[in-house]
């Protein structure tokens, strides 16, 4: 009878929105830290769930593929709030957009080169480059590129994490105070989990982290996969 | 909600066609993003229905990362392989990433408001 549900989509897809809900629960009752984001809590769970009854990733995805399927046209839907922000700033687009270019750049380049420094694998880089990208767009780049998406996925959630546990500290160091800088610091930095801790500085932190999230995963979508292909040609 | 699902999943799929007529290696979801902001643009207005639809959509988003994020299993071997290169990159990019960032656009900021 197991092998029989196992095999079914139905089973997937109500374990993942079942674990979800659960990891949500966990998460609110831990005051949200992003050390035990929902994300990271289902992945971790449904991991093990599947490592202890032998089922293997195929299977699995061959159901959950009906959730992930919701995912294209959940990025197409961040032109919504991007086009509410967009309109709130229109007269600070020149600077936002040199600070998304360069932040944008330094993410990905930091990243692939500290990696290759460290010996990691092509595949590995290739998965770091989007890390600072909204997990939709890393997973879909990295999937472009070369790299897994799957772990382009993971290594975003890390970093989305590792922004919000270090932004209070940086903000006291660098001396930063302004609310529109702090959200659009933590959008390029640290993409939708950035956004959602910036919305702890106000309304208009928020509203300029989920700009920056959406100039800089767009700027990186189109812009990483032709560096990729330019660093192929001349190597 | 209906029409505005049918709108989103149309930009999406006039993404995919301009990605696959002119082969960039762009996600055709980014490119219907950029379209649909384009069209947002130009209509001068968010229409009722594709608000609902988009908003629908984004607060599941989480959810929706879950299945690739289980594809971590696969990689094991690899994460188990370039472990130490991958936490230093990220420690490392992301503080560089986060000081760079704010600080220059403090910069822009203070040059723009001293004209």
């Amino acid at each position: 009878m197991w092998q029989h549900f196992a095999a079914m989509p139905l089973l997937w897809i109500l374990v993942t929105v079942a674990v979800y809900l659960a990891a949500g629960w966990l998460n609110q009752r831990c005051g949200r830290t992003p050390l035990l984001h929902p994300v990271i809590v289902s992945l971790s769970l449904i991991i093990l769930l599947l490592k202890l009854t032998e089922i293997d990733y195929a299977t699995y995805i061959e159901g959950a593929a009906f959730i992930k399927f919701l995912m294209g046209p959940a990025i197409v839907a961040l032109a919504i709030p991007l086009y509410d922000n967009l309109h709130r700033v229109r007269e600070m687009l020149l600077p936002l957009l040199i600070g998304c270019v360069v932040g944008a750049l330094v993410a990905a380049l930091s990243a692939v080169g500290i990696g290759w420094l460290l010996g990691a694998d092509v595949t590995t880089l290739l998965s770091l480059a989007p890390k600072s990208v909204t997990s939709p767009i890393a997973i879909e780049v990295a999937d472009k590129i070369g790299g897994y998406g799957s772990l382009a996925a993971g290594l975003v959630l890390i970093t989305g994490a590792l922004g919000c546990l270090m932004a209070p500290l940086l903000f006291k160091l660098l001396r930063i105070d302004d609310p529109a800088i702090r959200g659009f610091t933590l959008g390029v930095s640290a993409h939708a989990m950035g956004t959602a801790f910036a919305f702890e500085y106000g309304a208009l932190a928020g509203a300029f982290s989920g700009l920056a999230m959406g100039m800089v995963g767009t700027f990186t979508a189109f812009v990483l996969p032709l560096l990729v292909e330019m660093i192929a040609l001349t190597g | 909600m209906l029409a505005g699902l049918l709108m989103i999943m149309g930009c999406q799929l006039l993404g995919e066609a301009l990605v696959y007529l002119l082969a960039i290696p762009v996600p055709g979801a980014v490119v219907g993003m950029v379209l649909m902001l384009i069209g947002l643009m130009l209509n001068g207005a968010v229409p009722e229905g594709l608000r609902g639809a988009s908003e629908g959509l984004l607060r599941y988003l989480p959810l929706m990362l879950v299945p690739s994020g289980v594809g971590l299993m696969v990689h094991f071997e690899l994460i188990a392989r370039d472990w130490l290169a991958i936490s230093l990159a990220l420690l490392a990019s992301t503080v560089l990433t986060f000081a760079l960032t704010a600080l220059l656009m403090q910069k822009l900021q203070s040059t723009r408001g001293g004209e």
